[in-house]
């Protein structure tokens, strides 16, 4: 896409308003009716929702309530019994290039012999193509978003001498580097330090601006008003889906995790305390 | 069996390509194997050719090798798929589906091979280990050159290994790293699975000949393992899992031929010491290994468990002379306060002594100028941190001293100078000892 590494920067912003324009037209993600079922065991129950374009969508609800199930779904990695998505208007296959994936941090095998480099290069694998050898640009484009996510010197580092949060990062650089218009994270935000922890959102945030769309997994209810402008509440079902300060309320959140909720007072105290100051 | 313990090239030379070229055949596919954490799939396949081979001689009736080949390779290839299949519907993990899978085949095999015994000389030590000694007896002509036909079945088999691996090379290493990623990149994991299953089971079949199916397991595992225990990056984990390969052929065989004349027995199973080579090289691998090494990781632990007496002893002294007690500052109280031994307490303190750090009169230790130096940054480093771990980061008071203890060791003028910022510049630990400045 990129005719040379100089006008890297001038394609960025080309790809940039190219995908503002799309964006403010196309639903980047539809899911309607989805069951996914194992073991003839509904994991997720008829679950439909729409995001809008360019927002920062969490995905909150108990242990075992289908969000990870419902990532993969969406990405085709896993079979689904009935229902239909759609990624800006298309099937998946036709948009595959626009989606992004940042699975769990354990889903891999860290001990695997690679370099952080190496892992974040993988994103530009589908645009390198069958058989074919990276090229300069490619290497160059890696360690640029190895850089953005603040390691740019560990580039050489076996992974499995990545701290949990490093690994982390070095998975969103991966994500980064896809150029993708719709990203979908599992849990980024587990067990990592504080500083990754405001280094991922705040990429995510221009992310936002750049009228990207993002899909997060998310646990820390304290943080989701502050983080994300889109909710989606899920425990098996969507229990409600909207803007946050709709939808993130006592009352849903009661009904998503069947009142085992602790910490439910805090986040919504934090979540009033926001909007107040809004 | 009885071979010549002698060197002679028109047999020992074509012996050793054999081992070589079937070593590192093996090697190749073995990396992904290893990496991918199934190397007993290529345990399970090589075992369930044998029915294969009997099946497809019973069906079509033919002994061409072609038909065996073939016969073996599907069964090696629906292994992994049994495999897969019972693993998904089962609920079993990999281990348990593959111990059922294979043993059944292995199983079908031999009942088959009993049927068709009168036909097909399968002689069950030749499928155990292999004779690989009998390469030289077979050839076939090519541009006018007697070569083994072992030889060049291993030599096409290694090769076409080697030109996967080089034109797949990047699909192989997205797919074993994160197939999740594979798939949704528009590469197709489950077919990269099984082509790579096609590869072990076309590899397994080829070397049953020379190795048998038992030591197959062996080149498939060991090489890349022992690669694996000298590099972390992939690329120079393939190349050394093909040295390590052809090394282990060329001393298998040599110490096969060698070894057991100097007890005064004929030679050795070619194909048994290439297995135990492998093991030794491997061995010496897990030992010997620069960064991963037993040795070295033993002792880069003991040098730093040694810097951390030696600093203790200082600290110590530096603590006992702070607040003078009714004890000697000599080598027992030492021992007995830092629970170290005799002789190894001796020795740090001699040390000590040598290089200015510490006097001795009368068995009585006291800090020089240079000493007291260093014992000051150590304890300045303990009180900073208990006092860091309690004000931010809300340790309590009674748990700080072992974390303290261990962190002084690591702490540099540098980070004491943060601490001291951050803590405020505090005059004394939460214990209330003065926290000295430097």
């Amino acid at each position: 896409m990129c005719p040379g590494d100089q006008a890297l920067e001038l394609c960025m912003d080309q790809s940039l308003t190219k995908s503002l324009s799309k964006n403010q037209s196309e639903i980047p993600l539809s899911v309607y009716d989805l069951t996914v079922a194992y073991h003839r065991k509904p994991v997720i129950w008829d679950v439909g929702f729409e995001i809008p374009p360019g927002s920062l969508v969490g995905i909150v609800g108990p242990n075992g309530a289908g969000k990870s199930t419902l990532l993969k779904a969406i990405l085709n990695l896993i079979p689904i019994a009935s229902g239909r998505i759609q990624v800006f208007g298309r099937s998946l296959q036709q948009n595959r290039q626009r989606v992004g994936y940042v699975p769990q941090r354990e889903s891999v095998d860290w001990d695997f012999p690679i370099s952080a480099l190496d892992v974040v290069a993988m994103g530009l694998y589908r645009q390198v193509g069958w058989c074919l050898p990276l090229r300069r640009s490619h290497w160059k484009a890696a360690q640029q978003a190895l850089e953005r996510v603040g390691i740019g010197e560990l580039r050489d580092r076996q992974i499995s001498q990545l701290s949990g949060g490093q690994q982390q990062r070095t998975f969103l650089a991966r994500a980064l580097v896809q150029e993708a218009d719709l990203y979908l994270m599992d849990e980024p935000f587990a067990a990592v330090d504080a500083s990754t922890e405001k280094a991922i959102i705040e990429i995510l945030r221009d992310m936002k601006k750049a009228g990207r769309t993002s899909l997060v997994i998310h646990h820390d209810l304290h943080t989701v008003p502050e983080y994300f402008d889109y909710v989606v509440l899920l425990n098996m079902r969507v229990v409600a889906h909207g803007p946050t300060r709709d939808v993130f309320t006592r009352e849903n959140l009661e009904k998503t995790y069947g009142g085992r909720l602790t910490l439910l007072d805090e986040a919504t105290e934090a979540m009033r305390r926001r909007e107040r100051s809004m | 069996m009885n071979g010549s313990p002698q060197w002679i090239w028109e047999l020992d030379g074509w012996i050793v390509l054999a081992g070589i070229l079937c070593a590192v055949a093996a090697a190749i596919p073995g990396n992904f194997l290893v990496l991918r954490r199934m190397s007993m799939l290529g345990d399970a396949i090589s075992h369930a050719i044998l029915p294969g081979l009997a099946a497809a001689f019973l069906i079509s009736g033919s002994r061409s090798s072609l038909t065996m080949f073939a016969g073996a390779v599907i069964v090696g290839v629906l292994t992994a798929l049994f495999t897969e299949w019972i693993r998904g519907f089962g609920e079993v993990d990999e281990g348990a589906s593959m111990g059922v899978v294979f043993t059944t085949l292995f199983a079908v095999g031999l009942v088959m091979i009993v049927q068709a015994a009168d036909y097909v000389d399968l002689d069950p030590s030749c499928v155990l280990y292999g004779a690989i000694e009998r390469t030289p007896l077979d050839t076939v002509a090519i541009a006018g050159l007697n070569i083994p036909r072992v030889v060049v079945m291993l030599a096409t088999v290694a090769m076409i290994n080697l030109l996967f691996v080089i034109v797949f090379y990047k699909e192989l290493k997205i797919c074993s790293f994160d197939a999740s990623l594979a798939t949704a990149s528009g590469f197709h994991s489950q077919l990269m699975h099984y082509l790579l299953m096609v590869l072990v089971a076309v590899t397994a079949v080829a070397s049953f000949e020379s190795v048998g199916n038992i030591l197959v397991v062996a080149m498939f595992v060991v090489p890349p393992s022992a690669a694996r225990l000298l590099t972390d990056r992939l690329d120079r984990m393939i190349l050394l899992s093909i040295l390590i390969a052809s090394a282990a052929a060329v001393l298998g065989h040599l110490s096969a031929i060698t070894v057991p004349t100097w007890f005064g027995y004929g030679s050795a199973s070619t194909s048994g010491m290439i297995a135990l080579t492998s093991g030794v090289l491997f061995l010496t691998a897990a030992l010997f290994a620069p960064q991963q090494g037993v040795i070295i990781r033993l002792l880069r632990q003991q040098r730093l468990s040694l810097r951390i007496l030696s600093e203790d002893l200082i600290a110590l002294l530096y603590r006992m002379e702070e607040r003078p007690t009714s004890r000697r500052p000599d080598l027992v109280t030492l021992r007995s306060v830092l629970l170290s031994g005799d002789w190894i307490t001796a020795l740090l303190m001699r040390r000590h002594r040598q290089r200015g750090l510490v006097q001795s009169n009368n068995g009585v230790f006291r800090l020089t100028e240079a000493g007291r130096q260093l014992g000051t940054e150590l304890v300045r480093s303990h009180r900073l941190w208990e006092q860091y771990l309690v004000s931010e980061a809300g340790v309590p008071a009674d748990r700080i001293h072992d974390q303290a203890e261990r962190l002084e060791h690591f702490t540099g003028r540098d980070l004491r100078d943060r601490l001291n910022q951050e803590t405020a510049t505090p005059h004394t630990d939460p214990h209330g000892s003065p926290i000295p400045s430097e």
